[in-house]
């Protein structure tokens, strides 16, 4: 058990695409407790990635206090399905002292696997697949800044209006 | 580096090039560059620079002035403060807009800052037809006396035709 240190941008992990988890013994385990020990000293903190800390597996962590979910660790979690998108404001343990808009999908269906490796699916809306959402990007090695939107004219891309209306 | 922070702001006549050939300048006669907006306004290019340089104002003006004065610009620099790596973040984000007419700006930051908003970053377009313009108005800020109190501000300007819609900002770290 050990707050680990949080990697901040440019550290090579948050751009590479994590592995996936196959050994879900006493290592892995040992991973997640680092893992959720850190996100709980981090302030305001609602969701962290392994390569955060510098760990490249496909494992995350979302705690939206307020939601029917609690606290979830995902692993290997897939995106199956997703709809709507909705703008909205995101900041990273990774990139302090600065925030900026996102689309997101609003509900997303995922499949993942839990800690013990048991196959699980998960609905989520609004701010807690926004959640999610992002700490599956730092898994493909993706940071929210990667995603901003103009702070001006924060409209949704035409090419995105496009492929819903039709 | 100890060297002092100016805010550098260029204006003109929009052009392709400027902000490579401006900032060019700066960097060729030692200038550190920090947080910046440009911003296209009614057609005429603007731009506000944190310029980080070992000099006075005037020697700064005088560096960059065969650029400016080649592109068809004016250059104006003030000594500032430089407050880094200290971002406020907002938590109310308005938008309003309404036939356009004088006073509303006015009127309506003014019946904000009453309820308690600190605008943290506002901008504003003319949209519409020359024959019926719409104003558009949108606010960034943080509510200090909470969102229903800027929510009653905005519910009297309804009467005056002055659409509103305000939306609270939850920003997620992850």
């Amino acid at each position: 058990m050990a707050i680990r240190e949080i990697l901040i941008h440019p550290a090579i992990c948050l751009k590479q695409t994590a592995e996936r988890v196959s050994d879900f013994g006493e290592e892995f385990q040992a991973i997640c407790t680092d893992l959720e020990d850190t996100l709980l000293q981090a302030p305001g903190c609602v969701g962290i990635a392994a390569p955060q800390i510098g760990i490249s597996q496909r494992v995350v962590i979302v705690d939206v206090k307020a939601s029917e979910f609690g606290q979830l660790v995902l692993v290997n979690p897939e995106i199956l399905d997703h709809e709507g998108l909705v703008r909205g404001r995101e900041g990273c343990l990774s990139v302090p002292d600065f925030t900026g808009n996102v689309i997101r999908a609003e509900k997303i269906v995922v499949n993942a696997q839990s800690k013990e490796g048991e196959q699980v699916t998960f609905e989520f809306t609004g701010f807690e697949a926004r959640v999610v959402q992002h700490e599956i990007d730092h898994l493909d090695g993706l940071l929210f800044l990667d995603r901003l939107i103009s702070r001006r004219h924060d409209l949704f891309k035409r090419k995105i209006y496009k492929a819903n209306n039709s | 580096m100890s060297a002092k922070w100016y805010m550098l702001t260029v204006i003109g006549k929009d052009r392709s090039g400027i902000v490579s050939h401006v900032t060019a300048a700066l960097f060729d006669c030692g200038c550190n560059l920090g947080e910046a907006t440009m911003a296209r306004i009614g057609g005429n290019f603007t731009i506000m620079l944190m310029v980080q340089y070992d000099g006075k104002a005037q020697a700064l003006i005088k560096n960059i002035e065969p650029v400016i004065e080649s592109l068809d610009l004016h250059a104006h620099v003030d000594t500032i403060k430089a407050e880094l790596h200290r971002h406020q973040v907002p938590d109310v984000n308005i938008s309003v807009y309404g036939a356009d007419r004088a006073g509303i700006v006015a009127q309506v930051t003014m019946a904000l800052t009453e309820a308690g908003l600190n605008i943290l970053g506002l901008e504003t377009d003319v949209a519409g037809s020359e024959l019926q313009p719409i104003y558009v108005m949108n606010i960034e800020g943080q509510a200090t006396q909470g969102i229903a109190s800027l929510q009653a501000a905005l519910d009297i300007m309804a009467d005056d035709g002055i659409d509103t819609a305000l939306t609270p900002i939850e920003t997620m770290i992850g």
